[in-house]
């Protein structure tokens, strides 16, 4: 017996090493560990952990990646001609200087000399002329696919002239989203190279991605050696290693993150750049009749709603275009609808709904705030008698659902921008447009829209249009407007220049340690 | 050698079965692959034409056979997000989540055995009624929720660690054991509450049996008694039953992947769901498929070798 025992035990020992025997056998292979760890223990350390939410489970080639969390990290690597600013301009990037003809119809950009792609290779107009076909033909984005078709790019020596078919006063932002990548380069799906302040070095599935910076920058380079991307998708998880000080910088929190946050980060408070609202499809009944929409929009109390879901952050908004759009923000447009319940209730009685009606919320689940607004605007609505009934539903589900099919009655999420114009705000309310996700019909808002679009404008006459689009949708109760949402960060006191952008991107170039 | 033929026939048809099942179920569940690539700004042309390159547009059947086929030529394919071979990603995730087995497997059997002896032989009634209160407790309360007891107790409270600050085992093993630690002590101290409560009932049993009364009339002593006689038989449930808890530690790791943010085949395995990247979601589930029928195949090994009245025939 005593042997027999004995046996077991042997046996439970060689499978418990074999377990470990299969890690011991990959520790043997040369490990990366050596270039990660300081080379000296001298050497100043100026490098920082980012904590991110999601993974870049995504294409990482400039064409085809989609996520906004995956374009948020790789702005850092990638540059078009020109590049947008924290102020929503456009400045040089590859280009080294651009001009517009007169008629609108031309843009002349000379190359910068001396940019160098991450790979070594020198740019030139090849690789221009290369990444506007590429991009043409492979984008994932509908917009720029259908603002390059209608441009011819030539080159000349070292200036790009790009002809366009008929004016477009947003094609600086298209040019800006086309990426100049290395001609001829195929692997920009796992291993990008591109022009900007950093370069990328690695990414380990569901673990980091680490960036490291472009010695050769054309530009002032950045201070930072290094940035490590921590992916933490679980946001607990990512508070607690906040908390725990294991990161210098994480964006995108919630006001009761901050307020448990104990470990002395500075906190910066700024928007998420979005208009949230609860979408209301105008084309069924009763959402149809503009009367009921106003109804609902003085029906609900939005200071309230924001005082108990976020502590009276975050701005309020009262059409499509939130405060960073700085040129078209009508701060004005957020009183319009001020909460009032006799009016609500009047405004209903006049549609035939004097005794309510009740309908359905969609929220997307893994928006939380999205989520907390839904219930507590469906409570603020028991006041006037209409019935809410919140559904939540997973993203994929609303993706083709909600926004798909435009199988709803109304949604609470939220819209941002894919570039820094106001028709990538406004161009998607037009009736026939095909992400007219409300099916909003109306045609005074369409005729503001497509005047908005004339190339004879001036820039203020142009600016003029779209403001008078807002009002539109405003005066009409498209939606139940309510915010652009609170986006804190928490950042390592020792870390300065953190600059909040227009879109949804953090700039790590101009982050830098005191002293 | 026979019964091993038919372990091993059960073995390729239980892996069969079990990945037909999981690209069935695929197709109920409303994730799709082609939204989530190409966001909500794609045209439906480019849809399609991503659609026909994954080879989406065939019948179900007709994909399964064909992933079938690349996987008995040893390809799993590529993941449709990261665009990488679904092998390499998977050598990089399995040492880890191995690693945190092999580790909840140590503690489990490091405490489970001193503490079921103990638990065995108190004799103090009140003792015994403390073991087993604290025993119901533990293993009442789900993995998860012991989890994250671990991460604020150990990293909020005592500091011992930083939830969140994983070491990854390519850069040092040493930390990236370190971390492990806690994780897989939230692992095992269930299974560790099970085997002690098995190992006491056993040890109980045994000390009550004739062969005990016989030897102590024949003055042995407690000790003795409890080592030499009674451990030995009562250990031999006790081994079945932790060789079967093998493959549920793996599974209880998926869920502890998550608390601790061990980017292990877990984690893996739960964003490919919702991702709808299934090439990878089908390889990690045969992969668990044959860990398990493994583990109780060889559970039934160790059941022959340590009681010859079950020895296979």
């Amino acid at each position: 017996m005593k042997y027999r025992i004995l046996a077991v035990f042997l046996a439970a020992a060689v499978l418990m090493c074999s377990l470990c025997g299969c890690g011991g056998a990959t520790s043997e292979t040369p490990a990366p560990s050596d270039e990660i760890a300081p080379s000296s223990p001298a050497a100043p350390v100026n490098e920082i952990t980012v904590g991110i939410a999601q993974d870049l489970d995504d294409s990482l080639d400039p064409y085809q990646m989609t996520a906004a969390g995956t374009r948020e990290v790789m702005f850092n690597v990638f540059e078009g001609l020109v590049k947008p600013d924290s102020d929503g301009n456009f400045v040089c990037a590859v280009a080294s200087d651009y001009s517009i003809s007169d008629d609108g119809l031309t843009y002349t950009f000379p190359l910068r000399e001396g940019v160098v792609f991450h790979n070594g290779a020198a740019c030139t107009a090849d690789d221009v002329l290369y990444s506007f076909e590429t991009c043409a033909a492979t984008s994932v984005t509908s917009a720029l696919v259908e603002a390059l078709s209608a441009a011819q790019v030539t080159a000349e020596g070292n200036t790009v002239t790009v002809a366009l078919d008929a004016p477009n006063p947003d094609f600086l932002s298209y040019v800006a989203s086309v990426y100049i990548v290395p001609k001829d380069y195929a692997e920009q799906a796992t291993q990008p190279v591109g022009t900007g302040p950093f370069k990328y070095v690695s990414r380990s599935v569901q673990e980091n991605v680490i960036l490291e910076k472009n010695g050769d920058y054309y530009g002032t380079p950045a201070s930072l050696d290094r940035v490590t991307y921590r992916i933490f998708e679980d946001n607990n998880a990512l508070f607690t290693a906040l908390n725990g000080g294991a990161l210098d910088l994480v964006t995108h929190l919630t006001i009761d993150q901050v307020n448990n946050l104990t470990n002395g980060y500075t906190v910066l408070e700024g928007t998420m750049n979005l208009v949230q609202a609860m979408y209301l499809n105008n084309a069924v009944k009763p959402f149809d009749d503009q009367r009921v929409r106003q109804a609902l929009c003085y029906a609900v109390d939005v200071p309230a709603m924001m005082e108990l879901t976020a502590a009276g952050h975050g701005v309020r908004v009262g059409s499509s275009m939130y405060p960073a759009f700085a040129k078209y923000f009508d701060a004005s447009l957020a009183d319009a609808y001020p909460h009032d319940v006799e009016k609500a209730k009047a405004l209903l009685a006049e549609a035939g709904y004097a005794g309510g009606f009740s309908f359905t919320i969609i929220a997307p689940s893994n928006y939380t705030p999205h989520v907390d607004t839904a219930t507590v605007l469906a409570e603020q609505l028991k006041e006037v008698g209409v019935t809410a009934e919140v559904q939540l539903v997973d993203w994929n589900t609303w993706v083709s659902d909600v926004y798909g099919n435009r199988n709803f009655e109304a949604t609470v999420c939220g819209f941002d921008a894919s570039s820094l114009t106001a028709s990538a705000m406004l161009a998607r309310w037009v009736s026939d447009n095909g992400k007219n996700m409300i099916n909003y019909n109306d045609p005074d808002y369409d005729a503001a829209y497509a005047a908005a679009q004339d190339p004879s404008l001036s820039e203020a006459e142009q600016t003029e249009q779209y403001m008078r689009c807002l009002e539109i949708l405003s005066e009409t109760a498209a939606n139940v407007y309510t915010q652009d949402l609170a986006d804190f960060v928490a950042i390592n006191p020792a870390l300065e220049g953190f600059t909040f952008y227009p879109l949804y991107v953090i700039d790590m170039a101009c982050l830098h340690f005191a002293g | 050698m026979r019964q091993l033929l038919k372990k091993l026939a059960a073995l390729i048809i239980t892996l069969f079965i079990v990945s037909l099942l999981a690209f069935l179920a695929f197709q109920i569940i409303p994730e799709d692959p082609v939204t989530h690539l190409l966001g909500t700004e794609a045209t439906p042309e480019a849809a399609a034409e991503l659609r026909a390159q994954l080879g989406l547009d065939r019948p179900v059947l007709v994909r399964y056979f064909s992933w079938l086929a690349g996987v008995l030529r040893g390809d799993f394919g590529e993941s449709y997000s990261y665009h990488m071979p679904v092998a390499d990603m998977l050598s990089d995730k399995l040492p880890l989540t191995a690693l945190l087995t092999g580790l909840s497997f140590l503690f489990t059997v490091l405490l489970s055995i001193p503490l079921g002896v103990l638990a065995g032989s108190v004799r103090s009634r009140f003792l015994d009624n403390l073991f087993a209160a604290l025993d119901q407790m533990v293993m009442s309360v789900p993995p998860f929720f012991i989890g994250m007891l671990v991460c604020w107790l150990f990293g909020l409270v005592l500091r011992l660690f930083t939830p969140g600050a994983y070491v990854s085992y390519q850069d040092s093993w040493s930390g990236c054991i370190a971390y492990l630690i806690f994780p897989a002590l939230s692992i095992a101290l269930p299974r560790v509450a099970m085997t002690v409560k098995l190992l006491r009932g056993a040890i109980r049993h045994e000390m009550e049996q004739d062969y005990i009364r016989t030897s102590r009339s024949r003055g042995a002593g407690r000790a003795w008694l409890l080592f030499r006689h009674a451990l030995p038989n009562a250990l031999i449930p006790v081994i079945t039953f932790m060789a079967v808890s093998l493959a549920e530690i793996m599974t209880a790791s998926i869920v502890i992947e998550q608390v601790f943010t061990v980017p292990g085949v877990g984690r893996l395995l739960l964003a490919s769901i919702s991702n709808g990247d299934f090439p990878v979601v089908q390889a990690i589930v045969l992969i668990l498929a044959a860990w398990i029928v493994l583990i109780n195949f060889a559970a039934d090994l160790l059941n022959g070798l340590a009681d010859p009245r079950v020895r296979l025939g």
